[in-house]
């Protein structure tokens, strides 16, 4: 829909009928005007997706967990580079033990890579993201990293609007590349840079991507705009008005977390959720400003840093400093283990209730009996 | 203080570099009046670097070939190294460096890319030995696998010059680095399979693949315009000596390349879709003493007691692809 001129990828759970139907439409033609590159390694998609961008051409790949680890010196550089490439990444979590599941230990992995990271909640909004994707890196000369949680979203079966094409062809116009190897203007684009300059093409970088900030937003209130739906954006409240306690999640839980919400309303519970579509940049006025109201936030993630904590939460909680908020770290929904709306809950009634401590990791969905069996107490 | 020293003057009959006297048709890229010089001077490349000789030369004919509409890609070393030190660059090509592993991939997308557009644009990936033979050699052999319309040079200094001279896929046995010291029973580096990444490059039976040296640029560059003519993956393979890491003379780089392929340690040879269509036949043969006793990476080897032994391996090499390409028999493709 997008018109990606190069399409680089290689396969992986669970990302793989996203780059076989890509074949598939290339092939037929359906997606004209379009090299699909079989490249022999996910380091090798990213790397000629740098180099197409480069040339001028849009150019997409998608990922997940191993691969997204694979390539993740290309993803670094692609952005150190400025070359607006976009990427699925289905979240999936990293081995060892090799898991083919649900998490998003990849896709937080390299938060510090300088890519944009935008969170679907649901399989309309992936399809809407990647839309709001490029016009997003286009605009801002960024790459971006579309993630949508692995099976949960990728492999669900949900009736999806699709736009017509006039309508995407209108939203996303094509690419005019911001720096472009032109053999009649010719560049030297990477070149090296030592210490006299290192620190201000960084500082350059981190001003783009808070300027990026902007035009996430922007873009999400033109697609609406535009279509009539509102969809992507920086983050989304639900029943944040009187909320005194609120659960803070990204990605598919979000489901979840709304009718959790609906569920301690009712037993008298003044709860609300904040779902994060965009993580990096970190939008952090629109997240104070949704939480500012709030007495206790809890942030459920799908990964934590080893041997820290919560990711997340952290950026939550750094937001919020001087505001007279709690916030309580949680994990839960490792390796495709479900999150189930009873656990979500519980979690949250037991915030609301002050039973869990701060400045600790809470496990949402341990399996105490299996911990046990293998002699761990 | 001033000095003075004598200076040899080559006429016509030469196919030296820049020699102005011959026929327009005859003279080599660089002497050429609409000459492209795709790197300018003032790069940071050691004295005698067999590299930037080679890259320049590769490219000026390369740029020729494709009528000025070309891009490049380049990995981490050297050559990247030495002609961009921010804020200045020396290529007056478009050029771009990503990575040290990813050369052979960045430029198949940059081909893909073109393509897409409907530009005819052509594309050339360089890297050194180890960019090519090494970190970069899973995109490289993808790259080949799928005939991306790339041309892919490898500037063969033999080591990870960048870094200070580490041992590389390409090191010659024997060879001191700083990771194969000479130290213990066989000093420098170990004698091994070898890695021929032109034969390797054969294998995917690919359209085009030479290797050539700094000390015929007139067969450099024709190899290039040659690898030009082709469509798809082709491959060229440039040994570049390195007077710093092969602690050589500087004004030496020439005379080593040329006694490299004389005493058939770096045979030169083209090949088409997988079959040699040629080979350089040696014109004055020599022992690969008389190659090796210029470097002082191969020092330990001669004195006393020196190894004899390990000469005698090195020899027994040249020997092989002497036999291998037939570069003593006549009947090369040039005279
Ligand atoms: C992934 C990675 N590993 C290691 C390095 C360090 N490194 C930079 S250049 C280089 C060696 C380059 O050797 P070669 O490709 O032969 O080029 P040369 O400098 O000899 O021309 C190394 C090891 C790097 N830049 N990236
Ligand atoms: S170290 Fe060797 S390859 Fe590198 S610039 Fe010096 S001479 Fe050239
Ligand atoms: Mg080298």
């Amino acid at each position: 829909m997008c018109r990606p001129q190069v399409v680089a990828a290689y396969p992986i759970s669970p990302q793989t009928h996203i780059v076989e139907a890509l074949s598939d439409l290339v092939r037929t033609g359906e997606l004209a005007q379009c090299e699909y590159l079989t490249v022999e390694s996910e380091f090798a998609a990213m790397s000629a997706c740098i180099g197409a961008s480069a040339v001028g051409a849009r150019a997409y790949t998608a990922s997940a967990s191993q691969g997204l680890l694979f390539m993740a010196e290309a993803v670094f550089n692609a952005s150190g580079l400025g070359l607006p490439i976009v990427m699925t990444v289905a979240n999936r979590a990293i081995g060892a033990p090799i898991n083919i599941w649900n998490d998003h230990s990849d896709a937080m992995a390299l938060r510090d890579a300088g890519w944009i990271q935008l969170y679907a909640a649901d399989v309309q909004e992936a399809t809407d993201l990647h839309l709001q994707a490029f016009v997003v890196a286009e605009r801002t000369s960024l790459p971006v990293m579309v993630c949508m949680d692995g099976f949960v979203l990728t492999h669900a079966v949900e009736e999806v609007d699709l736009p017509e094409q006039e309508q995407v062809d209108a939203f996303v116009p094509p690419f005019v590349p911001q720096q472009l190897l032109d053999p009649d203007d010719p560049v030297t684009i990477g070149a090296m840079v030592g210490p006299e300059a290192f620190t201000e093409v960084r500082y350059l970088m981190q001003q783009r991507m808070d300027t990026a900030i902007g035009t996430v937003a922007e873009v999400a209130h033109d697609f609406r705009e535009a279509f009539g739906r509102s969809s992507g954006g920086l983050v989304r409240g639900y029943r944040l008005e009187d909320a005194d306690t609120v659960l803070v999640t990204l990605g598919s839980v979000a489901g979840a977390a709304t009718e959790v919400v609906d569920e301690l309303r009712e037993q008298g519970i003044a709860a609300g959720t904040l779902t994060l579509t965009c993580f990096r940049p970190w939008p952090d006025e629109a997240v104070r400003e949704a939480l500012a109201g709030a007495r206790r936030v809890v942030v459920l993630e799908r990964a934590f840093s080893v041997g820290r904590g919560s990711i997340v939460g952290q950026d939550v909680r750094d937001s919020l400093h001087d505001l007279p908020v709690t916030v309580v770290e949680a994990v839960g929904g490792l390796g495709g283990r479900p999150v189930r709306r009873s656990d979500v809950r519980r979690l949250v009634e037991g915030v609301a209730a002050d039973l869990l401590p701060t400045g600790r990791l809470h496990f949402l969905d341990l399996d105490h009996a299996l911990l046990a069996s293998a002699g761990v107490r | 203080m001033t000095s003075t020293r004598e200076t040899r003057l080559y006429q016509v009959g030469t196919f030296a570099a820049g020699n102005r006297l011959l026929d327009l048709e005859d003279r080599s890229v660089q002497a050429h009046p609409d000459r492209t010089n795709a790197i300018t001077s003032g790069h940071r490349a050691c004295r005698g670097c067999g590299e930037a000789l080679g890259a320049r030369f590769v490219l000026d004919a390369a740029v020729r070939a494709a009528g000025g509409d070309l891009v490049t890609a380049n990995a981490t070393g050297c050559l990247e190294v030495f002609s961009t030190p921010y804020p200045e660059s020396s290529w007056q090509v478009p050029w771009l460096h990503s990575l040290f592993g990813n050369a052979p991939a960045v430029a198949s997308g940059m081909a893909a890319g073109l393509r897409a557009q409907g530009r005819a644009t052509r594309v050339v990936g360089q890297a050194g030995d180890g960019g090519t033979v090494d970190i970069g050699f899973g995109c490289l052999s993808g790259m080949f696998e799928r005939n991306d319309d790339v041309l892919f040079v490898c500037y063969d200094n033999q080591g990870y010059m960048n870094t200070g001279v580490q041992r590389s896929g390409a090191t010659p046995p024997a060879a001191r680095t700083a990771t194969t010291s000479t130290a213990g029973d066989v000093p420098g580096n170990p004698f091994g399979q070898g890695k021929s990444a032109p034969l390797i490059a054969m294998a995917h039976e690919i359209p085009y693949v030479a290797t050539a040296t700094v000390a015929d640029l007139r067969d450099l560059e024709d190899k290039v315009t040659r690898a030009m003519e082709h469509h798809g993956a082709r491959y060229l393979h440039v040994l570049v000596p390195c007077p710093l890491g092969w602690a050589a003379d500087p004004s030496d780089t020439v005379r080593l390349a040329r006694l490299a392929t004389e005493s058939g340690l770096f045979p030169l040879f083209e090949a088409e879709h997988g079959e040699v269509t040629g080979v350089t036949p040696i014109r004055h043969r020599v022992p690969v003493d008389d190659y090796l006793r210029l470097q002082g990476r191969y020092a330990h080897l001669f004195g006393e007691p020196g190894r004899p032994d390990l000469v005698a391996r090195l020899q027994a090499g040249a020997d092989r692809n002497i036999a291998r390409f037939g570069l003593l028999e006549e009947g090369g493709d040039r005279p």
